[in-house]
């Protein structure tokens, strides 16, 4: 039993609707009673929503005005008993608000408290190891100095803006094609292609490290030029994250398309001209993916550089001062990386959350 | 078996069950029904290619001599109708082929059956009336599958070209007969810009991704079936096709590496559900708080939690997996509190390292779903709690017959998706505990320790970086494989949203 044939096989929702309707008016009366059943009322919404949300509306809309006045009649309230359950209402629903005031800002701390230990560490001074406490004893910018001379954070930091341009700019031309290809044109094969993509893209991606490192190894794109070969290895298989942006173009009317084709307009002209300018949201989702890809990404980074640390990008690099033998040396170091890289990378996000949360939430609802 | 009146009679959770229940019920119909498709799907391309095989030969017996000849000299029949670019394009294609085939690609198919025979030695060679010791190098394993799985994929692109070939002479043939003007190859361009618009969009992301997904994918699986590993390197100690040895050891019973396939698979899918699921309903509650009437300066908080998505990963998760290590801030905190003698080791056991990691995943995955949630609680319809209210349900019951089985609903899918993407979670599991703390009870095998956090992923990518036991590690890739696309058909058989393929994309 699948849910489309729920549709077309139950009675028409009117009659469900009437059986609901029904089954209401029981309930009403119930309801004065102490333990009502009141499940079953609201297991009638809930099947409903299940079936035609607008439906569900009309139901619980309409049904006071169905159902018939005698039951109301006990549940009608006198002014008095309106004034005073108002106010009891009012007082819960500030009691409640304050208990959610109280949660979110208890949780606000817990998910801000590991940003400012950054950021504190980052100004410590009297020592470059862990301590246990959070607030540093003497304040300065050496650890910033020293990053930015002891390390080769610069080159990193340099690496991880190259590739993340690069990336970005590719990618989205990647995945703007393959997506709107998918999407507007019907051609042979596109099922396959789409399935094969399907298929592959459930091997988890680690799996071809190896032969990614020795493939790389032998165009020396690994070691010191590491961030050219994991350029081309995140740009070539980007075609695939095509999912949210052809989901985005389907929903683009095709009358736009023919009405400009009957302009004499062609495919190209009506990719370029028409749809590329409605899709502004999701081009900035796509590019602003593409650059933090590299920002984020640790393992890959850190193994085609195979332990030669003018190739790291800033993640595999500031990683590196954390390996056990060092820490004690360089943990403040790390938090003062951490900072620097996190802040423009923050601020940018912040910029463009609008488009990041339309990007996320249309693929989630989408699947 | 439920009638459709039954079935209608069930709430949201029950229906759920009901149609895995019925899922594993019709799975061996679905198998037989999948393989008969499979038994079509081959006759029907056994019965095309015979079809294309007789058009071929029938073009050959009745075209023109230009077509003959093009049968052998790709492109030709192109070139002396006036389309120069297809003939060029057909001619080169055909040259590069014969020239990679001769050079290389004959080389390597041909030691495919033994993936090498000759080691590299050292041998005493005479140099100028003097004996010195000399590397010779021999063959290379890794690039005989390599090479040979790329002449491969290379025979079919020619193979299909040739085909082409052939389709365009009986097409010119046509034109030929009907008079008409042929195609010039500025039309050829154009037509790249329009009709054939999709071609040009697909050409460049598709063969990245043959070359750097499907092709290396291959090329893994392949690795699954041989020895390669850090006793033969390909070179040093060539490795060779050993069939289904690595599968057997894995599911072997009582052999290391079966042992620790088992643990490992058993915490990775409790990791996935409990990472899945308190992170689905914290979030959607933190989204509900949020969304309260009467609650103030709602993107205030918002952002507050947006920020930890915005931080890369690498930077949040390495500094609190820091702040619980034995001299981090918290356990720092705690002796100074004198709650603690000595320090409590996060990561040093076994139970508590997997609750912490699953805590502290919360930390990271609620802000993605508060913002997945938000909008979608805000489309539930008001009037369904405002009547609910007037029927006196609490907040509870308003929560779990309005709220839940809409969410439900509508993210479904999702939710099942990201219980996929849990199982190959990496970045949490690996930045916070690199999977230890060690288990040497289980963990040891094939070369790696694995420890009580260890999912398949940070497994398979021990098993590579560590251990250089890739056999093993493309094994445990098909596991994951196998797990990933079995989940993926319940999903896809179960959810009602993902069957149409303009909702699903």
């Amino acid at each position: 039993m699948k849910d489309d044939e729920i549709l077309t096989t139950t009675p028409q929702n009117d009659d469900l609707y009437l059986e609901n309707a029904q089954e209401c008016e029981n309930n009403e009366q119930d309801i004065t009673i102490e333990d009502a059943p009141i499940d079953v009322e609201f297991d009638i919404a809930e099947e409903q929503t299940d079936i035609d949300i607008e439906c569900a509306d009309n139901v619980a809309f309409d049904m006071p005005v169905n159902a018939p006045t005698t039951s109301r009649a006990v549940y009608m309230p006198t002014e008095e008993s309106v004034r005073k359950e108002h106010m009891s209402a009012r007082r819960k629903s500030r009691i409640s608000n304050g208990v959610i005031y109280a949660i979110l800002v208890v949780m606000c701390v817990v998910w801000i408290l590991p940003f400012i230990g950054i950021l504190l560490e980052s100004f410590r001074c009297e020592s470059t190891g862990q301590v246990g406490y959070i607030f540093p004893k003497v304040w300065g910018f050496d650890n910033y100095v020293r990053l930015f001379t002891e390390t080769q954070f610069p080159r990193w930091f340099g690496n991880t803006l190259i590739m993340g341009l690069v990336t970005a700019v590719v990618q989205t031309i990647f995945v703007m094609a393959v997506s709107y290809a998918l999407s507007r044109n019907r051609f042979k094969g596109r099922k396959l292609l789409m399935n094969i993509m399907l298929i592959f893209g459930m091997f988890p991606g680690f799996l071809t490290l190896i032969l990614l490192y020795t493939w790389m190894n032998d165009w020396h794109l690994t070691m010191e030029n590491a961030p050219w070969g994991l350029i081309i290895i995140y740009v070539a298989s980007s075609g695939m994250g095509y999912y949210i942006a052809k989901g985005f173009f389907d929903t683009i009317s095709h009358s736009l398309d023919e009405a400009a084709r009957v302009d004499g307009a062609t495919q190209f002209q009506v990719f370029y001209k028409i749809i590329m300018p409605l899709s502004k949201p999701i081009i900035i989702y796509t590019i602003l993916m593409g650059f933090m890809g590299p920002w984020g990404d640790f393992v890959m980074a850190s193994f085609m550089a195979n332990n030669a640390s003018a190739g790291y990008n800033a993640a595999a690099g500031l990683q590196w001062l954390l390996v056990d033998a060092k820490i004690n040396e360089w943990y403040t170091t790390f938090c003062a990386g951490g900072v620097v890289v996190a802040v423009p990378i923050t601020i940018l996000f912040m910029c463009l959350q609008k488009y990041y949360v339309a990007g996320v939430t249309g693929g989630a609802v989408k699947g | 078996m439920h009638s459709s009146l039954e079935y209608l009679k069930l709430n949201k959770f029950q229906r759920m069950l009901y149609k895995i229940a019925e899922f594993f019920m019709n799975l061996p119909n679905r198998f037989a029904a999948k393989f008969k498709k499979l038994g079509l799907a081959i006759k029907n391309l056994g019965v095309n290619i015979a079809e294309n095989a007789k058009d071929i030969w029938s073009t050959f017996v009745h075209g023109s001599w230009k077509t003959k000849v093009s049968y052998l000299v790709m492109g030709f029949s192109s070139f002396l109708h006036g389309q120069w670019l297809r003939g060029l394009l057909f001619l080169l294609f055909e040259g590069v082929f014969i020239g990679y085939m001769a050079w290389t690609g004959a080389y390597w198919l041909s030691k495919l059956g033994t993936l090498g025979n000759v080691v590299t030695h050292t041998e005493m060679v005479e140099i100028e009336g003097e004996l010195y010791p000399q590397e010779i190098a021999g063959d290379n394993s890794f690039k005989i599958l390599l090479y040979s799985l790329i002449t491969i994929l290379f025979i079919v692109a020619f193979a299909y070209t040739w085909y082409q070939n052939v389709k365009q002479c009986k097409a010119l043939e046509e034109i030929d007969a009907m008079g008409k003007p042929v195609k010039a190859a500025k039309d050829d361009l154009k037509s790249l810009l329009d009709d054939q618009f999709h071609k040009t969009l697909l050409s460049l992301p598709v063969f990245g991704i043959t070359m750097f997904t499907v092709l290396p994918i291959i090329f893994m699986i392949l690795v699954a079936f041989t020895n390669y590993d850090a006793d033969h390197d390909g070179y040093y100690n060539l490795f060779t096709w050993v069939g289904l040895e690595n599968f057997n050891t894995m599911f072997k019973l009582g052999s290391n590496v079966s042992m620790a396939f088992g643990e490992i698979l058993g915490w990775t899918l409790i990791w996935a559900f409990f990472a899945t699921f308190t992170n689905y309903f914290l979030g959607m509650f933190l989204a509900m708080m949020i969304n309260k009437k009467g609650i103030k300066i709602k993107k205030f908080w918002r952002t507050i939690f947006v920020i930890s998505i915005a931080v890369p990963q690498f930077i949040s998760l390495l500094y609190i997996s820091n702040l619980f290590n034995d001299n981090g801030i918290i356990n720092g905190w705690l002796m100074s509190l004198g709650w603690i003698d000595k320090p409590i080791s996060f990561w040093g056991d076994g139970t508590l390292a997997r609750i912490m990691v699953i805590v502290i995943n919360i930390w990271i995955g609620i802000p993605y779903l508060m913002l997945i949630t938000t909008g979608i609680l805000m489309n539930i319809p008001e009037d369904l709690y405002e009547s609910a209210k007037i029927d006196g349900a609490n907040a509870f019951q308003q929560y779990a017959k309005i709220t839940l089985p809409y969410m439900l609903f509508v993210t479904g899918p999702y939710l099942l998706n990201s219980f996929i993407s849990n199982i190959n979670n990496f970045n949490v599991i690996y930045l916070l505990t690199q999977g230890g703390p060690a288990n040497y009870v289980w963990g040891s095998a094939g070369g790696y320790v694995a420890g009580d956090t260890t999912i398949l992923i940070t497994w398979l990518f021990g098993m590579t970086a560590d251990a250089h036991n890739y056999k093993i590690a493309s094994a445990i890739g098909i596991m994951v494989f196998i797990v990933v696309a079995a989940l993926s058909l319940i999903v896809f058989n179960i959810m009602p949203s993902t069957k149409r393929e303009e909702d699903f994309s």
